[in-house]
């Protein structure tokens, strides 16, 4: 057995991230989620809000999103969101503002 | 003209290969989205207002994308036609139908011949945003919506979708696709043997998670076909770009020539008359002596 999954975060226009991961956090609408290897397989209805995954070798990312959803699958974790903007310093607060820019200039 | 027409073709062409890109890079979601889509429609029994038949369907809406600008060729056009078509047979099957335009060509198209539009949204033919792509789902799913309640004022029974699909530079084509109710996804790869869908579970329901999940599937859907569009009216519009300017380099081959010619004719008229005028006097002074 693997301690590590497939992950991907995948946006309207681009596939913004994807690659292995060892642990996945996520707000759904019910409430956080955490997902590791090997999780039962669920699809849900992400909020608004952040995303924490930590990669292999130590890394870790953070994301913020306009809501989605999140499905888990053969060890294989997708968050599909219209709108994700990822980032690598783990800042959240970055990551958010770039959402928030990108939403802007759209409409 | 020509250094115009061949700078219109530039831009078309470097704009294509942008428009080919958005379009594969937003060709994850919406398969993601798809297999979402069937994995819950796999599992659980709900029914939902975007995939049921109606019984008895008399009103369809129509949404027609066209481009934005003209001098792509026969793009709008082509688009059009296939809209009046599908209009055509959507009438001889007893459906009044209503229709919805994406680009300025076909809205002034519709507007010309005093035909009512539903509603026209114009300014991103040829760099479509998920946005836009959203606001025409929320309007197309709340006309649908309306169609299914009990007295069904003001609302539609199906929706369809006409766009060009850009099979390849040299070849678009327009398509017609209905839209709602929603059809079992085209296209979709069967999983594996090994591969068996997984038996999700379902958070907060199923119903609530087909609630969310269908309405951006619409979107996607929709998304798709303005990228589609998009690349086609491009493709396109640098055709129609290169022929013009062929068609420059033919005249200006051809008005040059005329041009050489006619100064030919003038310096060969003015040499003439000098040696005439030359003769004459030579005779002149001759006789006189």
């Amino acid at each position: 057995m693997t301690n590590t999954m497939q992950v991907s975060l995948v946006a309207a226009d681009r596939e913004v991230w994807s690659g292995e991961a060892t642990v996945v956090n996520a707000s759904t609408v019910e409430g956080e989620i955490g997902v590791m290897a090997d999780h039962m397989p669920v699809l849900s209805v992400l909020a608004a809000g952040q995303v924490d995954v930590r990669t292999e070798n130590d890394g870790h990312w953070v994301a913020a999103i306009d809501g989605g959803f999140l499905s888990v699958s053969n060890n294989h974790v997708k968050m599909i969101c219209e709108h994700a903007e990822i980032s690598f310093e783990s800042n959240f607060d970055e990551a958010k503002r770039k959402l928030d820019a990108k939403v802007a200039s759209e409409q | 003209m020509k250094k115009i027409t061949r700078a219109m073709e530039l831009i078309a062409a470097s704009r294509i290969i942008k428009a080919q890109q958005r379009a594969q890079q937003a060709a994850p979601y919406a398969r993601e989205l798809a297999k979402a889509v069937s994995a819950v429609a796999t599992y659980s029994n709900v029914d939902h207002p975007l995939t049921t038949e109606p019984e008895n369907p008399t009103r369809a809406a129509v949404l027609i994308v066209t481009s934005d600008r003209g001098l792509a060729g026969g793009y709008s056009s082509n688009a059009l036609k296939e809209g009046e078509r599908l209009n055509e047979r959507l009438r001889s099957e007893g459906k009044t139908v209503s229709t919805y335009i994406a680009g300025r060509k076909g809205e002034a198209y519709y507007k010309f011949r005093q035909r009512p539009i539903v509603q026209a949204w114009t300014g991103f033919s040829d760099q479509p945003t998920y946005d836009d792509a959203r606001q025409i789902g929320e309007a197309l799913i709340e006309a649908f919506i309306a169609g299914t309640s009990a007295d069904g004022e003001g609302g539609v029974d199906e929706v369809h979708l006409v766009y060009t699909q850009f099979k390849s530079m040299l070849v678009q084509d327009p398509v017609t696709v209905r839209m709602l109710p929603l059809e079992v996804v085209e296209g979709e790869e069967k999983p594996a043997a090994d591969e068996v869908l997984p038996l999700y579970e379902f958070e907060p329901s199923a119903e609530q998670v087909l609630d969310e999940l269908l309405p951006k599937y619409v979107d996607s859907r929709i998304f798709f076909a303005l990228l589609q569009a998009s690349a086609s009216e491009l493709a396109a519009r640098q055709k129609a770009m290169k022929s013009a300017t062929d068609n420059a380099e033919e005249l200006i081959k051809k008005f040059t020539r005329i041009a050489n010619q006619a100064r030919q004719a003038g310096i060969t008229q003015e040499i003439s008359e000098i040696v005439g005028g030359v003769n004459a006097l030579a005779d002149a002074t001759a006789g006189s002596e």
